[in-house]
């Protein structure tokens, strides 16, 4: 019994220092120099025009107007929402994934004017893991360049070297995959509308 | 399989071996009570003054027994803590999102989940905990079982060195050293690096971003009560809803992404866990956080042989964790990159893989690569849905799990399954040979195979039995997101994550459903408490039993526990044990669905 | 021996045991057996099953339920094999103790007939020649010459005199000459023959350490698998299969390692009664697998390692002395003296044409003894006298001088290792005799073998190091304990232990008897004294030495054979899983065919076959079994390679073969 209560002392008081060091002071140093040093990225890694907050570069947004290139599918809550990070979780052999993915594909090819049999990259028509993947591939991009340009009158050129440049790149070569930041791509877009009048 | 696939894999083993031998040295010196390292002036007093605190002798060495009632009355008050925390976050501080209190059965499981390692999430994040309650109810666990994780390994590592020896550690020496020089120093300088990547760390409110381009949205129409309304056939009746604003997530992550990866912990702060760009932002946090799973079990090999002064047995047990983690990365990888045919049927570019589920920025083989490294570790967090993996894809995770996480493996609980597995190749092996098994010296008895049974029979019977149960009760059917085989494998991973601590999960599952069913949680909850302490207390009373023996003789009729030999001994009976239990079940799960769907068979 | 190895198709072992397999389905003894013991249960269910009319195809599952009796008769079998085989060696035996009377001698010195079997321990018997010796005991008074061939084989018969170490009798042998009275030392059925005839028949047979642990991993591998199948019906049901619990208790079977289980006990007996047939009684299961174990053998130099005795190997003449001249006079010196040493000069010295002489061609020669005083002996006849002794002792006889070259001959003999004996003539001194130990042949072959397993041999002597030295070389031990004193053998025996060794020693005396109780393995010589043979582990009726090394490799087959089909009957899961778990599913399911890599004609045959697979390979292992695998002297790791090889990786393959030949045989014959 004598043992017992020792040990509860122990254990009651190792949980509160321990608790205080790893729950208290950690976060507070990791914020203190996280702010000092990288306070763009601590704070979320906003994207400000005009002051107003109009997201993150690093979430993605949901965009469906042809004057925009179009992220992926989203299966965070009604789509692309912030709070509701998400996936389809629908499985290989799930009819409503296949339904999904069929309806995607004909949607994809009638937005941007492909034929019936146009292969569509694998990212245009599925959802990602969390719902908020920032990226679509540059096949994805690519194919959607020309209505982009179409829409806003601009050539595919002026468009194609705004998403060479949004393009994220692996580090090293190597190191992931490379993707076009969409929302990056589309606030470019809107920048060269504004300069063009 | 891609070039850049090859090479990252390439890039990623070497990584780990580089780090393997300095942090292992680390280890010994941290997991020794005497041991110094180059952060003794500033840790030190901390140490020492802890002790005082705590009110105990540093050098007073604990027997198996109560070194293990140390560990289960801590493991207790702590899951106590949380629970309450949870329960009561409604009135605590630090909830600028105003989350109410969580429900009895969830902060049960959730409580249990965190306090075994195992982080599983039967609640989304980033709308259910308040920053209290992440930062202190749930990070402290993610530091707590990582450090018991490896208290526990180590003294089975001083049971197997010592000989006619009753203590085998002191539990509390163990937990404060841990925590103090080892999980701490490095969190700090990975927390920091992770903020570089983008990773947010402060305590301020969700943002509210106004989007670039409004969205109109189909929901659900709500009558005044909030209940959906249905039409005459019912169908839930839809209305459009403009969505003109996005809630960017905030809070202290970077400090609990740091700790949940490190610790093979896994619990996300969001939903969507690393998939979410704020807790893995790019290509090179993601391979960062797959090198940190398996940065401390992978030194433990080190550590162990260095403790066992045959460093070549050390390493004979990595290359036996490597092997199996690699074919478990290439079949995974093979399985995402071939896709699935039904899709490509359709016009879908099939060099892309199946994407389903997956970041762009991860492209297959990260996802596939993570995928392997959470379950082949403990960690379960995942970058990437397991649940609309393909069959094979989705059945690498699941077999590693089932394996019982000792590629790697969770910190310590990796090393300890392992030696349970090295236990049994020892004793039929030995044998072979025509002596009684031993094991560096200790004679392997009826007693030690008896534990090691025992650790691995608790482990199939909570795998297959709960699995078993929940698959022919309404309950079990309901939370099945999938229907046909893929709604039986969502509650066999579940089982199988929960008892082997990992915590990611078929996600499809609805473990939590609106209608308040406590099975799920509680079951679960049962699982994870059996997967940790029915392993711990029979591994630790084979360590006491190895520490007090007497040390036999060994010579050239001893066989070696070094060696391709060795592994290949290793290896066969990890497979054997853990395919011929678990492969019956497997076979109606992702094999057979797999055979589905390259039949183009659709549920 | 009078027991002789017994073919495996001996009909008169066959015979009772098939009748022995049906009495042993009896479910209480069973349950010893765990792994068997769910094999009876399934097989009870089916038979429930077909008799209540539930599931389909009655011939199929008729075929299912038979297979799966055979399985647990297949494994009973083997047990009473084993058993049988134990019985045939204990009924050899027990031919020896057909003895129906003794003469026991009462408190008033008269002497009763009474039946063997009635005689206690601590009787006094009378035996004369002629007649057999009732029991074990010890000549306390008298010698006699008895013939033990009816338990050694060795027809030469041995002495047997009160005192001293060679005193103990054992029951059933026969005094050819004299007569002696002995103590009996044990109670009817507590003989050693008592003891090892209920160890091979079983009765009071008792599980081995490792054979419990095993025991224990084979349990807890049928526990899995049975909640594998309660979880597999409980899936099918969720994916609207219903399997039949037939087709489940049939997987079940064949993946529980019903190999090793059933071979298990069989095993075991079988290693004790190989042990028997090299004519050593082991007094437990236990000591058989210490023997395994054993990793430091304590060998007496004397009998063990040399001929008992040193022999005469060469005469070295003084100068101006022919070894003709040096040869006669040695034997003259040596002809009274009937120790082996000297013998073997008498031996020796014919071969250099010295004619054979009798004492009695010569009455008037006076034969002089050896004494501790003189340390000399010969002969005086005719006045001349021979003597032949130490060297210092001959110098004083020849007056205190010695040749130049004898000295130094003899310096030579001793640093060699050997011992010199000097001859001399009244006060000439002829020369020098060489007596050396002769290092039984093929001692360093197998001392060879088994340094290559990881076991030392240490010789214990009483001879002087130097001497030590030398013929440890020559017989090639590892170490050796020289100038040895009887207690300094419990002593060596401890340190190894504490040092972590498993020590295996061969005593007699009754000053070996604590070292033999220290030892893991203390095997008794059959002619020792009762108190080595009571404190040893076994008994070698041969009373060879030299045997310890056969009862290691003993020992050591037991645990691979063990290991081995363990291994074997776990690998053989794979195949099994192929043929069963594709067949149960591809009847909802088809598109599941590919797994059916066997081809294998039909779910039905596929089922039966790997049934049938299980069930067969059970009696195919019975020789392996009873036989043991072979012991090759090769290091541990070589040893562990092979037998990965042939029963990890042959375990897997081989029912893949088997299977296959079954289903293209059944379906041939249309039984499925």
């Amino acid at each position: 019994m004598k043992i017992f209560v020792k040990e509860l002392w122990t254990a009651l008081s190792s949980t509160v220092v321990l608790c205080c060091v790893l729950c208290g002071v950690y976060p507070v140093i990791v914020w203190g120099l996280g702010q000092l040093l990288f306070s763009h990225q601590a704070n979320g890694s906003l994207v400000q025009v005009n002051g107003q907050i109009v997201g993150s570069e690093l979430i993605g947004q949901g965009f469906s107007g042809a004057k925009y290139f179009h992220p992926r599918p989203s299966d965070a809550g009604t789509g692309y929402d912030g709070g509701n990070s998400g996936a389809s979780n629908l499985g290989p052999t799930s009819q409503k994934l296949i339904d999904g993915i069929k309806a995607n594909l004909v949607a994809y090819r009638q937005e941007n004017g492909l034929p019936e049999s146009a292969v569509v990259p694998a990212d245009a028509v599925t959802a990602s893991g969390s719902g908020l993947d920032p990226h679509i591939s540059v096949e994805n991009a690519r194919l959607q360049i020309a209505r982009v340009a179409k829409v806003r009158s601009l050539s595919e050129e002026v468009i194609r070297s705004a998403v060479e440049r949004a393009i994220d790149r692996p580090f090293l070569g190597i190191g992931g995959e490379a993707g076009v930041n969409v929302l990056k791509l589309n606030l470019e877009l809107e920048t060269l509308a504004q300069k063009k009048p | 399989m891609n070039q850049s696939g090859w090479l990252q894999l390439i890039l990623y083993v070497v990584l780990l071996v580089l780090i393997t031998k300095p942090l292992g040295l680390y280890l010994y010196q941290v997991l020794d009570v005497n041991g110094r390292t180059f952060l003794d002036p500033v840790i030190r007093p901390i140490e020492n003054i802890t002790y005082r605190f705590i009110r105990i002798d540093a050098r007073k060495e604990q027997g198996w027994i109560l070194y293990t009632a140390s560990m289960l009355l801590f493991s207790a008050v702590t899951a106590i803590f949380t629970y309450v925390l949870l329960r009561y976050q409604n009135l605590l501080p630090l909830n600028p999102q105003n989350m109410p209190a969580v429900v009895d059965h969830l902060a049960f499981n959730t409580a249990f989940s965190f306090t075994t390692n195992t982080n599983w999430q039967s609640y989304s994040g980033e709308s259910t905990m308040s920053y209290l309650s992440q930062m202190l109810a749930l990070v402290c666990h993610n530091f707590f079982s990582a450090a018991i994780g490896i208290a526990i390994a180590a003294a089975v590592v001083r049971g197997i060195v010592r000989h006619s020896s009753q203590t085998i550690g002191n539990f509390w020496v163990d937990l404060v050293r841990i925590n103090l020089y080892l999980l701490l120093p490095i969190c700090i300088i990975y927390a920091v690096f992770l903020v570089a990547q983008g990773i947010p760390q402060n305590f301020k409110p969700y943002d509210t971003a106004k989007v670039v381009e409004a969205q109109t949205v189909q929901v659900p129409k709500k009558d005044d009560a909030g209940n959906p309304v249905k039409d005459a056939k019912g169908n839930v009746i839809m209305v459009d809803q403009k969505v003109d604003t996005q809630s960017i997530v905030q809070g202290p992550i970077a400090s609990q992404i740091a700790i949940k990866m490190l610790g093979t912990n896994g619990g996300g702060y969001t939903n969507a866990n690393a998939a979410h760009p704020f807790e893995n932002p790019t290509p090179l946090s993601n391979l960062i956080q797959m090198l940190s799973i398996f940065a401390i079990p992978s030194a433990l090999t080190y550590y162990f042989g260095r403790m066992t002064k045959n460093q070549k047995h050390g390493w004979t047990v990595w290359g036996t964790m490597a092997i199996l983690f690699v074919a478990g990365t290439l079949v995974c990888w093979a399985a995402e990159s071939g896709g699935n045919p039904m899709v490509q049927h359709l016009g879908v570019d099939a060099s892309g893989g199946n994407m389903e589920g997956k970041e762009v920025r991860f492209g297959i083989f990260n996802s596939a690569l993570f995928a392997t490294i959470t379950t082949d570790a403990s960690c379960g967090a995942v970058n990437a849905m397991h649940d609309s993996f393909t069959p094979l894809g989705g059945f690498v995770p699941l077999f590693n799990i089932q394996l019982g996480e000792i590629v790697f493996g969770g910190v310590g609980s990796g090393l300890y399954g392992m030696i349970l597995f090295i236990v049994l190749a020892v004793f039929i092996a030995g044998l072979m040979v025509g002596r009684t098994p031993e094991y560096f010296g200790k004679k392997i008895e009826s007693y030690d195979v008896k534990m090691a049974s025992i650790a691995i029979l608790l482990m199939a019977f909570s795998i297959l039995g709960f699995s078993g149960w929940a698959a022919l009760t309404p309950w079990g059917q309901a939370g099945v997101n999938n229907n046909g085989p893929h709604g039986l494998s969502e509650i066999f991973y579940a089982y199988s994550s929960c008892t082997g601590n990992n915590g990611s999960a078929f996600a499809g599952l609805t473990a939590n459903p609106s209608n308040n069913d406590p099975h799920y949680d509680i079951t679960l909850a049962f699982a994870t408490l059996i997967g940790r302490y029915g392993i711990i207390i029979p591994v630790m009373a084979l360590a006491g039993s190895l520490g007090r023996k007497k040390l036999v003789a060994t010579g050239a009729g001893t066989f070696p526990v070094t060696g391709p030999l060795f592994i290949i001994l290793l290896i066969g009976t990890i497979l054997l044990v853990g395919a011929l239990t678990f492969l019956p079940a497997l076979t109606l799960t992702p094999i057979l669905e797999h055979f589905l769907m390259l039949n183009g068979k659709l549920f | 021996m009078a027991v002789k190895s017994h073919s495996i198709f001996d009909p008169t072992i066959i015979v009772p045991a098939i009748g022995d397999s049906f009495r042993k389905l009896n479910p209480i003894s069973l349950a010893k057996n765990p792994v068997m013991f769910v094999t009876e249960v399934g097989a009870a269910i089916t038979t429930f099953l077909i008799i209540a009319g539930h599931g389909g195809n009655f011939g199929f599952q008729l075929q299912i339920c038979l297979w799966l009796w055979f399985t647990v008769l297949f494994a009973n079998f083997a047990e009473a094999m084993a058993e049988g085989r134990g019985k045939a060696q204990a009924k050899a035996l027990r031919a020896t103790r057909t003895q129906t009377f003794a003469n026991r001698l009462k408190a008033d010195g008269t002497v009763e007939k009474v039946a063997a079997n009635h005689l206690r321990k601590g009787d006094i018997v009378v035996v004369s020649a002629n007649e057999l010796i009732p029991g074990d005991g010890e000549v306390i008074e008298g010698a006699a010459t008895v013939d033990e061939s009816a338990i050694t084989g060795e027809s030469a018969p041995v002495i047997r005199e009160s005192g001293g170490d060679r005193s103990a009798v054992t029951g059933g042998t026969k005094v050819l000459s004299d007569q002696v009275k002995i103590e009996i030392t044990s109670n009817p059925g507590e003989t050693f023959l008592d003891r090892m005839i209920s160890l091979v028949e079983g009765a009071t047979r008792q599980k081995t350490p490792n054979e419990i642990a095993l025991t224990i991993l084979l349990s807890a591998l049928t526990l899995i698998f049975l909640i594998a199948m309660m979880s597999l019906k409980a899936f099918g049901i969720a994916s609207s299969v219903d399997f039949p619990i037939s087709v489940l208790v049939a997987l079940l079977v064949c993946l529980i390692p019903t190999t090793i289980g059933g071979l298990l006990s069989a095993i075991g007996i079988a290693g004790i009664d190989r042990l028997v047939q090299k004519n050593v009684l082991a007094m437990s299961g236990r000591s058989v697998e210490a023997a395994g174990d054993v990793d430091v053998l304590l060998l007496d130099k004397t009998g063990t390692i040399t001929m008992g005795n040193r022999q005469a190997t060469d005469f070295l003449p003084a100068p101006g002395v022919t070894k003709q001249q040096l040869a006669d006079a040695a034997q003259l010196a040596s002809l009274a003296d009937e120790t082996p040493e000297g013998r073997s000069i008498v031996v020796l010295a014919k071969n250099y044409g010295i004619r054979a002489r009798e004492l009695g061609d010569m009455p008037e020669m006076t034969f002089v003894p050896f004494t501790a005083q003189t340390r000399m002996s010969g002969v005086d006849m005719n006045g001349s006298s021979y003597r032949k002794g130490a060297a210092d002792a001959i110098r004083k006889f020849a007056g205190g001088k010695m040749p130049e070259a004898v000295e130094k001959d003899v310096k030579a003999v001793s640093s060699s290792g050997a011992t010199p004996l000097v001859v001399a003539s009244k006060q000439t001194i002829l020369g020098t005799i060489l007596l050396k130990d002769i290092v039984k042949g093929g001692l360093a072959d197998r001392f060879e073998r088994f340094r290559a397993i990881g076991i030392r041999t240490v010789m214990i002597t009483g001879d002087n190091p130097l001497t030590a030295a030398a013929i440890a070389k020559e017989a090639g031990v590892d170490d050796y304990l020289a100038e040895a004193k009887p207690e300094d053998k419990l002593a060596l025996c401890r340190k190894e232990q504490q040092a972590g060794h498993l020590v295996a020693m061969t005593g007699d005396g009754t000053n070996d008897a604590p070292a033999l109780a220290q030892a893991d393995v203390g095997v008794a010589m059959n002619t020792g004294t009762q108190a080595a043979k009571e404190a040893g582990n076994m008994v070698d009726l041969d009373s060879n030495p030299t045997k310890l090394i056969e009862i290691v490799e003993i020992g050591k087959q037991l645990l691979i054979t063990r290991g081995a089909l363990t291994t074997f009957s776990i690998a053989n899961d794979v195949a099994k899983y192929f043929a069963i778990i594709p067949a149960m599913l591809v009847g909802v399911f088809p598109q599941i065919a590919p797994l059916n890599v066997m081809f294998l004609k039909s779910p039905e045959s596929a089922i039966l076959s790997a049934v049938i697979f299980n069930a067969l390979i059970i009696i195919a292992l019975i020789p392996l079994a009873l036989k043991g695998v072979r012991f090759r002297p090769l290091g541990a790791a070589r040893i562990l390679q092979r037998n990965l090889l042939i029963y990890g990786a042959g375990g897997i393959v081989l029912p893949f073969i088997g299977i296959k030949l079954i289903d293209m045989i059944i379906s041939a014959v249309h039984l499925a």
